[in-house]
């Protein structure tokens, strides 16, 4: 956290007007703090900022755990990383148990994605053998979330 | 006075919110969640503190207590519009910068909103008489959240279940209503500010090109709409202003028939909208300054003839979406961030290299936001700033914006909502 506001946008602009009119085609500034880089770019001018403190982002979503599919049976894996739903919405039922039997068009969860409902679809049809991600979970792209046994 | 303004919001208009703030002296602090804990708005409030969730009431009314906060700030999105947020945020003592309680529980409900734009005299889009196509709208609606086209009655219900859980996801609220769907319009909104009693425009904007009705270029003014239309426009949406008596920024969204120019009441947004810097460009007015003045308790101190709209301002939405692919989200940590620069060009982003685009919240990573002495020259300058930005770790709708840009029909002006059907394909 800090108070000051190193440059403004109309700083910046003022910086590659400047340049513009001359023959340099890239300026750094670096401090402590941050790095502004402005450079000529095919017609015209870019701004990069790096920040000291922006660096070494932590993971952004602890994984579902994997589990291992043999037994004949097969993975239901989300669309997309994001936060797995059971039911299409609070106090719904959900969409299915195990033991519930389902077709490859089958809504069996969705998976929100940056406020975006997608529908996790059975894939396969079979039986629900287990559903391995609890509701609310953020699960990544390659998650296990239920398996089916055909 | 407000000395120290609570954010209730993250990414680019959080860091938006502070710049203004900071010019006005005054003191800014942020609620940021975990997954936030680094961004750089947390980095660049004067404060930070931890929160659970953006959607939390008590959360943020906590965090804004205990910063010893004297306004909130709520941003868009989120509990922007929330009645009961600003009303918690009342008892607790917090000025909201926003319209009243009554006013955003009015507006927030869509079936209530058409109502009052009947009684203050503005057409509105006709029901559901009429037959499919439909729109799925949420009651509790905006930002295109919730909303479904349905073709065919099978269809219906399934539409509805997944409208309804987007709609519960984005605003706690899962209720629907039910649209004729008018499929050759443009979407025109008109920027207004109001004080209580006396309210003022700012000009329209045209949204037109849409996506699922998520907005991706917006500019100011809207272009080729013959006058007697756009001042007809522009007088209800302050007419619908001062009708509520509203306090604060608004937006009046309008259904404009792409033909006959008449035009149709959609919604009040009873906020600040993603697009506003377009307003910003032809008036020369920090719509965010002027929310926190009336916050303030102020009289409006502009009056309608001294609002001039000069030249035309585009804004391009980058997303962090691979548009070659259906638009999927693509959250990540960005590894490198070259935006645009230069005069006449603004860019509101909160991401720079390793930033990290959470898969949590939306996929809006940076606006870029061109102006120009008129439409064309405002069109150059956009290719030229589109073909300049470098994102590198994450997929972005640049490539479709280079697209949009020289499409013969954009370059033209005043396409319809119907303009992006078939476009990636294309």
């Amino acid at each position: 956290m800090s108070a000051d506001l190193p440059l403004t946008p109309e700083d910046v602009a003022e910086i590659v007007a400047i340049l513009d009119g001359g023959a340099y085609d890239r300026l750094e500034v670096r401090t402590t703090r941050f790095t502004l880089r402005v450079a000529r770019e095919g017609g015209g001018w870019t701004q990069e900022w790096e920040w000291s403190a922006s660096e070494a982002p932590a993971a952004i979503a602890e994984a579902a755990p994997r589990v291992e599919v043999g037994d004949g049976l097969i993975a239901v894996r989300p669309p997309l990383p994001g936060t797995f739903y059971r039911a299409p919405q609070p106090g719904a039922p959900p969409f299915v148990e195990a033991g519930d039997t389902v077709g490859p068009d089958s809504v069996v969860a969705i998976i929100e994605t940056m406020k975006l409902m997608n529908p996790v679809h059975a894939g396969a049809a079979g039986t629900i053998e287990a559903i391995l991600v609890d509701n609310a979970a953020p699960v990544d792209g390659d998650a296990l979330l239920m398996t089916i046994r055909p | 006075m407000i000395r120290r303004l609570f954010i209730a919001n993250r990414g680019e208009i959080a860091l938006r919110v502070i710049h203004t703030a900071r010019r006005l002296g005054m003191i800014t602090i942020i609620g940021a969640t975990e997954a936030d804990r680094d961004s750089l708005p947390a980095l660049r409030a004067d404060e930070a503190l931890p929160v659970a969730s953006y959607l939390s009431i008590d959360a943020m009314i906590d965090a804004a207590r205990g910063a010893r906060a004297d306004a909130i700030h709520p941003g868009y999105g989120f509990l922007s519009e929330n009645a009961a947020f600003a009303s918690a945020g009342a008892d607790a003592g917090l000025i909201f910068v926003g319209p009243d309680p009554a006013t955003l529980a009015t507006m927030g409900d869509k079936l209530e909103a058409r109502r009052i734009a009947v009684e203050a005299g503005l057409p509105v889009v006709p029901g559901r008489e009429g037959g499919y196509p439909l729109l799925i709208k949420a009651v509790a609606g905006g930002g295109g959240r919730g909303m479904k086209r349905v073709d065919r009655e099978e269809d219906l219900d399934a539409a509805m279940a997944m409208a309804s859980a987007e709609a519960e996801a984005a605003f706690g609220d899962g209720r629907l209503y039910i649209e004729r769907f008018i499929a050759s319009g443009r979407h025109v909104e008109v920027q207004v500010l109001g004080d209580g009693s006396s309210a003022v425009h700012l000009g329209d904007r045209d949204c037109s090109i849409q996506r699922r009705f998520q907005k991706l270029v917006e500019e100011a003014p809207a272009p080729g709409i013959p006058e007697d239309k756009r001042e007809a426009l522009r007088s209800a949406a302050v007419r619908l202003a001062e009708h509520l008596n509203y306090r604060g920024a608004g937006t009046v969204e309008f259904l404009v028939d792409a033909e006959t120019f008449d035009f149709y009441f959609l919604e009040m947004n009873a906020r600040i909208q993603v697009e506003h810097p377009v307003t910003e460009a032809v008036t020369g007015i920090d719509l965010v300054e002027q929310q926190l003045l009336i916050a303030d308790g102020q009289p409006l101190a502009l009056h309608q003839e001294m609002i001039a709209l000069e030249g035309h301002a585009i804004e391009a939405r980058i997303n962090a979406e691979d548009w070659r692919c259906d638009f999927r989200p693509s959250p990540g940590v960005v590894h490198r961030a070259a935006w645009p620069a230069g005069p006449d060009i603004r860019v509101d982003s909160h991401i720079a290299a390793g930033c990290v685009v959470p898969p949590l919240y939306d996929s809006l990573i940076g606006k870029i936001i061109v102006s120009g002495a008129d439409r064309a020259e405002a069109v150059a300058r956009l290719g030229d700033a589109l073909d300049a930005l470098v994102i590198e770790g994450v997929e972005t709708t640049a490539g479709l914006h280079r697209r949009i840009v020289r499409d013969p029909r954009f370059v033209a002006g005043g396409v319809d909502t119907r303009y992006f059907e078939g476009f990636a394909d294309a």
